[in-house]
């Protein structure tokens, strides 16, 4: 018995002995956090990646194309052969002509649905309707812009007769329906952390649920609803296929939605399916066009970020 | 002396309680609103594509005449992709997390790291095609190949992957860490042989959903100029190929009407693929995720 208890002790300390001594292990300690670092650093040198390319190669493109030119020109017409025009204006305009239509669709509906889901709905009702808009949040661009060209435009058509194939309503109309459910779902979770005691109390001296959501629980989320609204305003601004199947390939620098249009990204498909090649001033003229479009996302990405942070009610 | 009077507050609260009534029906219709947009589009392409799927569609490669137009190529290219792209992404994003959730201390380095994923994740797909092209297709000279695209894709949902693998590995209780330390184990068994273990069904649901993302991606794909008919399979990873989302962007701009039928038969395939993915990932989430 106590022989064998002695050689138990001696075998565990044995094995922590020989744990320590294992050099293999001692190695492995040291160097995964090293390997881990460098992952981690991956995601950054993707960012520094993106922003030398598009600074490089925009570079490239001011050597040719003056920066002013680019910025106040009122005319894109960079594939006329002789005197190719440089004017970002016209294809910022179909890109903001889109945003907005997608806006006006999504934020209201988006926002009334969050209002429904958060203070009207029951439990089952949300554990339904929520799955439902990931699905919709889920569906490839690519579907919704064959169902804008396939579909929607047809069906505009008939109410607008003076509508074109390609116009700015339908590619906006459908983006505004992709955009809801990010509105409506950012938008619920912000009204559900507001905390319940606020809702009852409000409730308790005689208001209706009406007056709950719109003077209690609204202004309390107005943070967290506003950076939805501005980073989904901002995938509207990203997004590129609705656009390319059912805006059309026609820059124009007019306030009109009927006719063809061209967005940024647009245009950045266009050249890409259409081989430019490389070293042209067109090929170069997509990462200028990539550059100016990275700056507005990214702001608008910074400004959610700062109204989220700053003006968020903590309870 | 009475200072309120009932008749009036209770005609007040009437119309107070109708107005209620009024706009809890607008609110119900938008967000019914929302849901029949989704019912509609999936009608219209299902009775739009189904009639164009049948075994020769899927057996089929581009084609010029609608209906000798399959889609073979394309799938298949698309699952190659998938396969460059998920052991790519989520190395990369697992590591990350790993990094950030268990070695990281909490400073401006990180902060900084933390940041950068964000926004990172708020670029626009067309963006990373830029970056695809110039830094794996232009300076590696991958070319049009699965590899130049999956590695292109894989940076792309990243973001995405880190966000979900921190939330899997933050959920795993910081008692069991201690347990394993208490049992003699080093830092990197712990995290191996216990918080992985745990985090995993919250890493793979994460991780496939970010998947489906990248593979109903067009954009990128355009950019990196990924041709679009091709009538040969790919044979390595720097092939050329061609994907789902590409080949119906192709039927879908086609202006002859068949087309579109044969864009939508292509769709359909493309959300066959989506619900398949997307079940998987909610089966794993129901049966395995632990609750602590």
């Amino acid at each position: 018995m106590s022989s064998q208890g002695i050689e138990k002790k001696q075998s565990v300390q044995e094995l922590i002995a020989q744990s320590r001594n294992k050099k293999g292990k001692k190695i492995i300690e040291k160097l995964m956090p090293l390997i881990l670092i460098i992952t981690a650093f991956i995601s950054v040198l993707t960012t520094i990646g993106i922003i030398f390319t598009l600074i490089f190669e925009t570079f490239e493109f001011f050597q040719r194309v003056s920066i002013t030119d680019y910025l106040f020109g009122t005319e894109w017409l960079p594939f006329s052969g002789s005197e190719p025009l440089y004017g970002v204006l016209p294809l910022i305009l179909g890109t903001l002509k889109v945003s907005v239509i997608a806006a006006c669709v999504a934020v209201p509906l988006g926002i009334a649905a969050a209002v429904y889901l958060s203070e009207y709905a029951s439990d089952k009702t949300r554990r339904i309707i929520k799955p439902i808009l990931e699905v919709l949040a889920g569906v490839p661009t690519i579907v919704y812009g064959f169902f804008a060209l396939t579909f929607v435009t047809p069906l505009l058509q008939q109410l607008i007769p003076s509508l074109k194939i390609f116009n700015a309503l339908s590619p906006g109309i459908v983006v505004g329906i992709m955009i809801l459910p990010m509105i409506a779902s950012l938008s619920e979770d912000a009204m559900s952390s507001v905390p319940n005691s606020i809702r009852e109390g409000a409730l308790a001296i005689g208001a209706t649920k009406l007056e709950v959501a719109l003077k209690v629980v609204l202004p309390a989320a107005l943070s967290g609803i506003i950076s939805s609204v501005v980073l989904a305003v901002s995938r509207a601004i990203g997004e590129t296929m609705i656009v390319s199947l059912a805006g059309g390939a026609t820059p124009n620098f007019e306030f009109n939605v009927t006719g063809s249009i061209q967005t940024m990204t647009a245009y950045i498909v266009q050249v890409s399916s259409g081989d430019a090649g490389y070293g042209t001033t067109i090929y170069y003229s997509i990462y200028a066009v990539g550059f100016t479009l990275f700056i507005f996302t990214l702001s608008m990405n910074l400004l959610a970020q700062y109204i989220s942070k700053r003006f968020r009610e903590e309870y | 002396m009475r200072y309120i009077d009932d008749t009036v507050v209770m005609k007040r609260m009437k119309s107070r309680l109708k107005v209620n009534k009024f706009w809890k029906a607008i609110f119900f219709i938008a967000t019914s609103l929302a849901l029949l947009a989704l019912v509609i589009l999936l009608i219209r392409i299902l009775s739009q594509g189904m009639s164009y799927l049948n075994w020769d569609f899927f057996n089929n490669f581009g084609s010029r005449f609608a209906e000798k137009a399959g889609i073979k190529a394309a799938l298949i290219g698309s699952i190659y992709l998938m396969l460059v792209i998920a052991p790519v992404s989520m190395i990369l994003g697992v590591g990350t997390a790993i990094y950030l959730e268990e070695y990281a201390k909490r400073n401006k380095f990180t902060d900084f790291i933390q940041m950068n994923i964000s926004n990172l994740a708020g670029v626009p797909s067309i963006v990373f095609g830029l970056l695809g092209l110039t830094i794996f297709a232009r300076m590696l000279f991958l070319g049009k190949s699965i590899l130049a695209a999956g590695l292109t894709m894989s940076l792309l949902i990243l973001p995405v992957i880190i966000v979900a693998a921190q939330e899997a590995i933050r959920a795993v209780p910081k008692e069991q860490r201690e347990a394993s330390y208490g049992m003699g184990a080093t830092k990197w068994q712990t995290i191996t042989r216990v918080v992985l273990p745990a985090a995993i069904p919250g890493i793979l649901t994460g991780s496939i959903l970010a998947l489906s993302r990248a593979v109903g991606e067009t954009a990128p794909l355009v950019v990196l100029g990924i041709p679009v008919i091709l009538q040969f399979l790919p044979d390595s990873l720097l092939s050329e190929f061609t994907t789902l989302p590409l080949q119906i962007y192709d039927w879908a701009k086609r202006p002859q009407e068949e087309f579109q039928f044969v864009a939508a038969a292509g769709i359909i395939v493309l959300m066959g693929l989506l619900v398949v993915m997307n079940s998987i990932a909610i089966f794993i989430r129901n049966k395995f995720q632990k609750r602590y």
